[in-house]
Parts: C-alpha cells; structure tokens; sequence
C-alpha cells in the first residue's frame, strides 16, 4: 500500500512537468489549430536563454520575465518569418516545417550550449514538500505555477476580447474574419503565447531533468498524450490528462508483471489509445459534429 | 649563434638522410588510402540526432589530428580524416562506411562511435579487410581475433568494468542487497551482464533489476520503486543525465545505498557537478582515464600537453566533457600505431601494428594504465581503478586491476 | 470529426486536386526513366548502387504512405513500426529458420498487413491530430516492443541480428550489390505497377470517396469503415516489404534502426515528393537520403540546422512537392509543342 501512495505521488510529481508542456501544446492548438513538433525544442531554447542570463549575472526573476518576453517575440517573429509565408500551403507542408523548425533549433542549441547537461536553479528550494519526500517543494512549487497559468489562460480565453477572437480565429477563419477579427495576427499571438508559455513549461521541467538540447524530446511526446487525453481544446483537460499520464505510467511501471517496467511508456499510450477509441475529442473536449 | 645553427641544420640532414636510407631499405609499401604524402582515416559519429552529444568525439579528433599535421604529420604523410554522421542509426552507419571505403577510399575506418552502428558495419568491413580500429563502445564483442579479425576495440568492455563491482562487493559488503538500475540498451544488458557473471553464485545479491528507456524525461518514480526494495547497494547503469538524476533523486528521498555509478557517467564536470557536489559524496566508480574537470591533474604532465592542446586547436571545447577527453586518447592511440606502422602503410600491417602495443600510455590514462594488445587480445584497456567521491574530486583507492574476462 | 481534420481535407489541395490519372506519369517517361535506371548501375561505383537502392526501398515505403495519406485522406506517423516489423520478420526467417530471403518478402508483407489492418480498427473512431498521435504512439513504442526479453532469443534483443547478404542466383557474373539493385528494382516496379492500379480499381476510387468526403462517400454506399481500414492494412503491408528488403540490403537489423525518426524521415519523404503522387516518393526518398548527407558537407556542428534550413526552401518553393515541379515541367513541354 505504500509503495501505492509513493508511486501515486511520483506520478503526479511527473505528471506536473507533462501538464506543464500539455498547457503549451493546447495554447498552440487553439491558436492554430495544429500541433506544434517543435514545440519542446522552443521551450528548450528558451529555457537555455534564461540560463544563459543568469550566467550573465542577472538574477533568477528578472532573467525569467526578460525570457518570457524574449520567448513571446520570438514566437511572433518565427510565425511571421516562417509560416505566414505557408499559410496557403497544405497542412501536411506546415508539419514538415514545424520539423524543419525542430531540426535548426535542437543543432544550435547544441552548437551554442554544447550538449553536457547544465544544472539549473529552482526558486522554490528542493527540501520535501509537507514531510513527504515524494514531492520536493520545486515540484509542489510547478504545480501551483501550472494551476496559475491555468487559471490565467481560462479567464483569458473566456472572458477577454482578444481570448475570444483568437479562438474565433482558430476555429473558423472564415467567420472570424467577417466579424472584423485580424485572424492573421492573431495567429502570431498564439505562437507568441505558447512560446512563452513553454518557456515557463521548460524554466519549471530543467531543474528536474537538467538542462540540456534534448532535454523535451520525452517530454513532448507526453505533453502530447496528456493534451489529447484531455482533448485539445480544454487547457484544464489538459492538465488533468498530466497528472493521468504521470500516474497512470508509473502504476503500470509497478504492478503489471513482467513486461510492466519495459513497457511503460506502450502501455500508457495504449490506454490513452483506448479512451480516444470511446471518447474520440479527448475526455473534456467538445465533441464536433460532422456535418456533410 | 650562426654556426650552432648551420651544424644544427647539418645534423638534422645527416639524420634525414639515414632516415631516408633506411626506409628504402625497408620499401614502401601502400593500401588505398594512403601514399608518400597522406594517410586517410575514416570515421562514424552521431553528430545529429539522439546520441549527438558524443558528436564531440570525432571533433576532438579531427583537431588533434590538424594539430598533429601542423606538426609535421607521421613519417612525414600528413592525416586526412574523413568523418560522417550516422545519427546513430546502423543503416546510415552501413551506407556512410560504404562511402567512406568505396568513394573516398580510407586506408581504416577509426573509432566508429555506438554499438548498434559498429554491429552493422562489422562483416561489411571485415568482409572487405578494412580495419575497424578501436571502436568507441564497451561492448565485449570487440574481442573476438578469431571471427573478426579486422575489429579491434579500444576502451574496456562493460562486462569487464562490471566485474570489477562485483568482486569489490563480494570482497567488502558480502551480505549486500543490490539494486541495479539499468539502461535497456546493449550498453546497459551488457553491464547487467557482466555483473551477473562477475556474483556467480552470488548473483543472489541483486534483490532487483529495473531498467529506463533514454525517452523516459524523468526516472524518479524507478527510484521510488527501488528505494521500497530495500536494498543497501545502488548500482547504477547510466548515461550521464540520468546518472545526474538518479544521484539527486536519491539524496532528495534520503535513501543512503552504497552508490556505484558506471564509468559511462563518472564525470565530475558532465554528472557530478550539476548533480550537485553534496548529493555525491561517497559515490564509487572506476576509471580508467584523468578527468578535465578535475583539479588533482591540473599539474599532471600529460593533462597539461591536453590542456594546450586544447587552448591551441580545439579553444571552444568544454573540456569538463568526458568524450574530449576520450577522443584525445583514441586519437593519440591511432597516431601510435601509424607511427609503429612506419613505411608499410598496408591494411595488414596497421591491423598487425594496431594488435602489437605494448604499454602505452596516451596522456589522459590514468597512471599506471596502460595499452597493450597482441594477436589474441583485441581488447586494448583493460585496467580500471576504484574511485570515491570526496568534496570535489575523485579520490583513488587500490590497486589497478585488471579486468580480463578470462580469469 | 475535428476540425483539423476536415482542414487536412478541404484545405488540402495537393490531396484534392489530384485525380487517378495525374497520380502517375506519361508511358513514355516512365520508360526512360525505367532504362536510365537499368544501365546506370553498369557506370557508377558499388556503393552509390548501394545507395540507389537504398532510395528504391524507401521510396516503396513513402509510396505506401501515400497510398494512405494521398489515396484514402489518412495520416499516419507509424509507419517505422510496419517496417520494422517486415525488417525483423525476414531477418528472423533468413537467419533462424533459414529460408531464401526472396521467400520472406511476402511473408514479411502479410505479417505487416496483419497488424496493419488490425490496428486501423480501432483507428477507424480516430481522425487527424488523434490518429497522427495513435500512430506515433505505435512508432515510439514498436523499439520497446522489439527489445522485449521474451523475444530476445529470435529478436537478438537490443543487439540485433545480423543478416546474410545473398548472391546472384543461378551463378550470374554481378555483384551481391547489383544483384540486389536489380531485385530491388523489379520488386519497386512490381509495386509502383500494382499501386497504380490498386488506386485505379473500384477500390482505389472508394479511397479517394472516403478521402474527399466521407459523408458522401458513404452515402453512395462505399463501406467507410471497410475501406479505411484496408488502406491501411494495404499501406502497411507494402511497408513491410520496403523493410524486409532493408534487412536483406543492410544485412543488418537492431531496435536502433527503426525509431520514431525513421517515420518521420517517411513522411517527410512523401510532402517533399508531392502528397498523392506516386512517382514522386522516390523523389521524396531520395531527399530524406541525400539531403542529410549535404547538410553535413555543409556543417558537422550544424548539420541539423542546415537540413532544417533546406527543407524550409524546398517547402517555401514548392509548398506541393516535386509533383509541383513536375507539374510545371509539364505545362512548359506542353507550350513549347505547341509551339512547334
């Protein structure tokens, strides 16, 4: 039973860092209705932006909110350079530029940074969080900053005017555009968004996994699962399907015998496989329906 | 000053030209790949891709090799060195050996870098009688004269280091539990292996085995699964991020096993240091090369050459990385044996040469580690030293021991 | 059906706008393309033989993308697990059950059908993003699966196995590379042939009604879920044969080989070449085989971003691939007769 509550807590401690990434990748979906492979890389890049600064001797706050808005504009900047130009393009095309994108990234991340794993600080401290040795503050501190952000995207996407005509935007351009919404920009401002929204994803994931150019490739593919587990259009899906993902993987890791530990990851993906069999928009996604 | 100078330049003439003498009497004799003037070397490495940190290997090459050209070359032929990236995936690593023996036609391929890779391109070069000198994995299969004899490896197998664990533990914990944590890859079967063979009938000292997959981003929950075992002993099968993982995680849940992490990862500047200095204390390993991160060589004749090597002809390395390190030591042992090889430059004779040194010690080898191969023994290191690790550095502790599969 | 879904559908000219005969080119280039490819090996060194074929073998398995993709409106990122499991299906009958590696192939295609029709089951409730995300979940998993301990004994386990390259039959005076040029080639024809009419036939046509409207295709009495699901099983069974050619070419097979990257150097592959034209997976395959090699001639340190930056002009300029080019090649002859 023990070993149940552990491996339940290191779950959801794990589970935070895929809802953290599962947030980004919803934000870049409601904004362009695709997903974004090279996604985790930006969030890299951005997460060794802030190193980098406070290599520089800028301190830990100031470093964090000068990436953010280093991230936001290098978000617009990467839509308008790269892929406003495909906005005609077939959808597959713009898949393989957001591979091309992956590609140049992660190889100057590399060329700059090298790849030896660098240590990063955590503003929260490590002792254990509440007494249990499970949950280190830094990891109850990214859970909070991911229930933060939730909460701030909920309130931005339901209630603000620019919320609400980037999703317009998203959903149906057509519309969108008649109604006097500038749908070109506010695709920008969704890329700006995620990026930054990854950044605070990558700033909250490399002090647990260190900080290095591969450091999102596992977590990507998560913070895949987790944000369609969850469905794609809801941010608080997506982070429940965080938590899910992380625990789901480590009870699987644990009790199913023999190939339960090597199979972990199969397994988990199986079983998210299977929900999307019954509920095909994830489980708190709105379900569209086909028409003809 | 004039005179010192002209005799100076006399001697050298007079040196010259019995170096001269004596080579026409030994003839010349050359393989693709090599001539009066060059000697080409081919080489594999993952310089894209998921392995792409070990990319750093065959720059740190190429530039000892430039440094060794700037100096003159060997025997007066200068290195052409040929590397390709694989992305450490063996069908690239098959069609990039091809190019590199059919199209560029290297006299050796060196150092190719992974296990998967060198597997795949192993009967394609043996096939051909192309040296496949000193590949850059631990895997013990690099040691077979007999079916291959055109494959030598160079660093010591992982069966052997692990065996090195296996009787320290028998000899001072006898009643430990073991818990090992291990890779599934070759690299990590291959330690869990040579640790299982190493216990013997003791092999029921391991209480547990769990493995990880490299895409796995965190390896706590593996920890948390460990600790409940209770064991006293954490042997840790890693590479260097999730060495640094484990090392953290462990100190984080106050578990306190007798540590032993695999050489793969003893670096003090790619896993300790981020791991955190107070978090490793006590950790064991076993080494068989210096550390460039770790200040006890700072004054050590051979790290210095390494040093200015680098400052020279490699300034953007980091040298707190284990692999520049590495590359230096494959490089300098490749350098050796053309030297040895003289003016027979034949593919035979670079594979005879390669399996004829005798003590050699690259700079970055830890005192007392030495190289040696003959025409049953492919396996050129095959020494390692215990380690501890205590405030910043490793600290050395007993005798260097060999370990020879065949004992 | 979501929304990006019905996006890959409508806003997709390059899988609309191709009707089943501009999916192939004219007799008359094809056969000089069939005789270039004849006599080309007979001049150039083993080794860029070797690489042609390599690029035949690929290019088979973009082909098979693009019968999904192109052909039926599905997308899959999966594809690396059908290969592997062909690659390891005949690398297992070559090297443990010792049968002729020509025989392999086949079984190697159908065990890929197998498992490709039964995993485009449960993939049939799934569209777009969702069925990108079941598919690559197959493509990260098939190296885990392949590495099994139970498996070890046929599979080698994370070392591989290692295969035997075979040699011209009947004592032929070539090479065991030409040889299997040669092989290679007849098996890509027989395959390129069989596809085309494949996408010509009834049930060629009740994929492209299922690609362009679902809906309406059911409405005219194509069995959807029939369908779909055959497409896949005919795209991963061809698949399975590009792999099993794999193991018979690189002689070599390990769980490295076959990773998430393979898929998308596949599907990379068939947008490079053009989605929903067949010749053009060649041209895709030979981009995901030579571009990365000029990248690195480029950079070593860079050689990713060099690739990426390349790949970005290749899609700047022609957004629909090589069918793009080959498109407006066409129209040009067509003036310059003309003309004439």
């Amino acid at each position: 039973m023990e070993l149940f509550t552990n491996q339940v807590l290191a779950g959801v401690a794990t589970g935070a860092i895929y809802a953290c990434m599962a947030l980004a990748v919803v934000m870049i979906y409601q904004a362009i209705d695709h997903l974004n492979f090279a996604q985790g890389e930006m969030a890299m890049f951005s997460t060794f932006i802030s190193w980098q600064l406070m290599q520089w001797g800028i301190p830990y706050w100031w470093a964090f909110l000068l990436t953010l808005a280093i991230s936001f504009a290098g978000g617009i900047l990467i839509e308008r350079l790269l892929f406003k130009p495909l906005a005609k393009a077939p959808v597959l095309t713009n898949v393989a530029g957001f591979i091309a994108l992956f590609a140049i990234v992660n190889s100057v991340a590399g060329l700059i940074w090298d790849f030896t794993i660098k240590q990063y600080p955590t503003p929260f401290g490590s002792s254990p969080f509440l007494g249990s040795q499970l949950i280190s503050t830094h990891q109850a501190g990214m859970i909070g900053v991911t229930l933060l952000m939730l909460v701030g995207l909920y309130l931005f996407f339901q209630f603000t005017r620019i919320g609400l005509a980037m999703r317009a935007a998203a959903a149906l351009p057509e519309s969108a555009r008649l109604v006097g919404v500038n749908t070109s920009w506010m695709i920008a401002l969704g890329w700006g968004m995620a990026s930054a929204i990854g950044a605070v994803a990558g700033i909250l994931i490399a002090p647990v996994v260190f900080l290095e150019p591969n450091m999102m490739g596992g977590v990507l593919v998560y913070g895949f699962a987790a944000a369609v587990l969850g469905g794609l259009s809801s941010p608080l899906g997506a982070v429940i399907g965080g938590f899910l993902v992380g625990v789901f993987e480590n009870l699987a890791g644990t009790y199913i015998p023999g190939v339960g530990n090597e199979l972990k990851l199969p397994i988990a993906l199986a079983l998210i496989i299977t929900v999307l069999v019954f509920k095909p928009a994830g489980l708190f996604g709105r379900a569209i329906v086909k028409r003809v | 000053m004039m005179l010192s100078t002209r005799s100076a330049a006399f001697a050298t003439a007079l040196i010259a030209s019995i170096a001269v003498s004596g080579s026409a009497l030994a003839q010349k004799k050359y393989d693709t790949g090599a001539s009066d003037t060059e000697i080409k070397i081919g080489n594999i490495m993952p310089y894209s891709g998921p392995a792409s940190a070990y990319g750093v290997i065959g720059k740190t090459e190429e530039a000892y090799f430039k440094k060794i050209n700037a100096e003159g070359g060997i025997n007066g032929r200068k290195i052409n060195f040929v590397s390709y990236d694989d992305s450490y995936s063996p069908p690239k690593a098959v069609e990039q050996a091809r190019k590199l023996v059919e199209s560029d036609e290297v006299l050796v391929v060196f150092n190719p870098l992974g296990t998967p890779s060198n597997s795949a391109i192993q009967k394609y070069l043996n096939s051909k009688k192309i040296p496949q000198l000193f590949v850059a994995t631990g895997a013990t299969k690099w040691n077979e004269p007999k079916d291959f004899p055109w494959t030598i490896g160079w660093q010591p197998s992982y069966q052997s280091e692990a065996r090195i664990y296996a009787k320290f533990l028998m000899k001072e914990k006898p009643d430990a539990k073991i818990a090992v944590f291990y890779q599934n890859d070759d690299f990590g079967k291959d330690y869990l292996k040579g640790l299982k063979d190493g216990l013997g009938a003791k092999a029921s000292m391991i209480v547990a085995e769990e493995s990880y997959e490299t895409s796995e981003p965190s390896i706590d929950s593996h920890i948390v699964k460990l600790k409940a075992t209770g064991a006293d002993v954490f042997i840790s099968i890693t590479t260097p991020k999730f060495a640094a993982q484990a090392i953290k995680k462990i100190a984080e849940v106050e578990w306190r096993p007798l540590h032993i992490v695999s050489n793969v990862s003893a670096s003090v500047g790619s896993v300790i240091k981020p791991a955190g200095f107070e978090n490793a204390q006590g950790i064991l390993s076993a080494n068989y090369a210096k550390d460039g991160a770790d200040a006890q060589w700072d004054n050590d004749p051979g790290m210095k050459k390494f040093y200015e090597f680098l400052a020279k002809y490699y300034p953007e390395a980091n040298k707190l990385d284990g692999s520049v390190v590495y590359g230096y030591g494959a490089a300098q042992t490749m350098v050796k044996v053309l030297e040895m090889c003289g003016d027979d430059l034949t593919r035979a004779n670079v594979m005879k040469q390669a399996a004829s040194l005798k003590d050699f010690a690259p700079d970055t080898l830890l005192p007392g580690v030495k190289i040696n191969t003959s025409a049953k023994d492919f396996a050129p290191i095959e020494q390692l030293q215990m380690q501890r690790f205590k405030g910043e550095k490793w600290e050395l502790f007993g005798d260097i021991i060999s370990g020879e599969l065949n004992n | 059906m979501s929304a990006a879904a019905e996006d890959a559908v409508t806003e997709a000219p390059a899988v609309e706008a191709v009707p089943k005969r501009a999916m192939t080119l004219g007799t008359g280039t094809s056969l000089v393309i069939l005789a270039a490819l004849l006599v080309t090996p007979i001049f150039v060194k083993n080794f860029v033989v070797f690489q042609m074929t390599m690029v035949m073998i690929y290019g088979i398995a973009v082909l098979a993308l693009n019968i999904l993709t192109g052909g039926s409106g599905q997308f899959s990122l999966g594809q690396s697990a059908f290969y592997a499991l062909g690659a390891y299906t005949s690398a297992v009958l070559m090297e443990v059950a010792n049968v002729n590696y020509a025989l392999t192939l086949p079984i190697a295609g159908l065990v890929a059908f197998g498992a490709g029709y039964l995993f485009g089951k449960p993939a049939l409730r799934l569209s777009g993003i969702y069925l990108a995300l079941a598919t690559f979940a197959l493509a990260v998993a098939m190296p885990q699966l392949l590495k099994l301990h139970f498996l070890e004994h046929w599979t080698g386990g994370v070392q591989g196995l290692t295969v035997m390259k075979p040699d011209a039959p009947f004592g032929l005076p070539i090479g065991q590379d030409k040889w299997l040029y040669y092989f290679t080639l007849a098996i890509s024809l027989a395959i390129y042939i069989g596809s085309i009419n494949l996408l010509r036939s009834r049930s060629g046509r009740a994929f492209m009604s299922i690609r362009d409207n679902e809906i309406a295709a059911s409405a005219m009495g194509v069995d959807v879920a029939q369908y779909k699901t055959l497409a896949f099983g005919v795209s991963a069974g061809i698949t399975g044969i590009a792999g099993g050619l794999s193991a018979i070419v690189v002689a070599f097979v390990a769980p490295d080989s076959y990773t998430i990257n393979l898929a998308i150097a596949l599907f990379l592959g068939m947008v490079v070449g053009g989605v929903g034209w067949l010749p053009g997976s060649f041209v895709g395959a030979a981009f995901i085989i030579f571009v990365p090699n000029i990248a690195e001639s480029i950079s070593k340190g860079l050689s990713g971003a060099v690739f990426g930056v390349l790949l970005f002009l290749v899609i700047f300029l022609v957004p629909h691939g090589a069918r793009q080019v080959a498109m407006v090649a066409q129209h040009l002859l067509g003036k310059l007769t003309k003309k004439n």
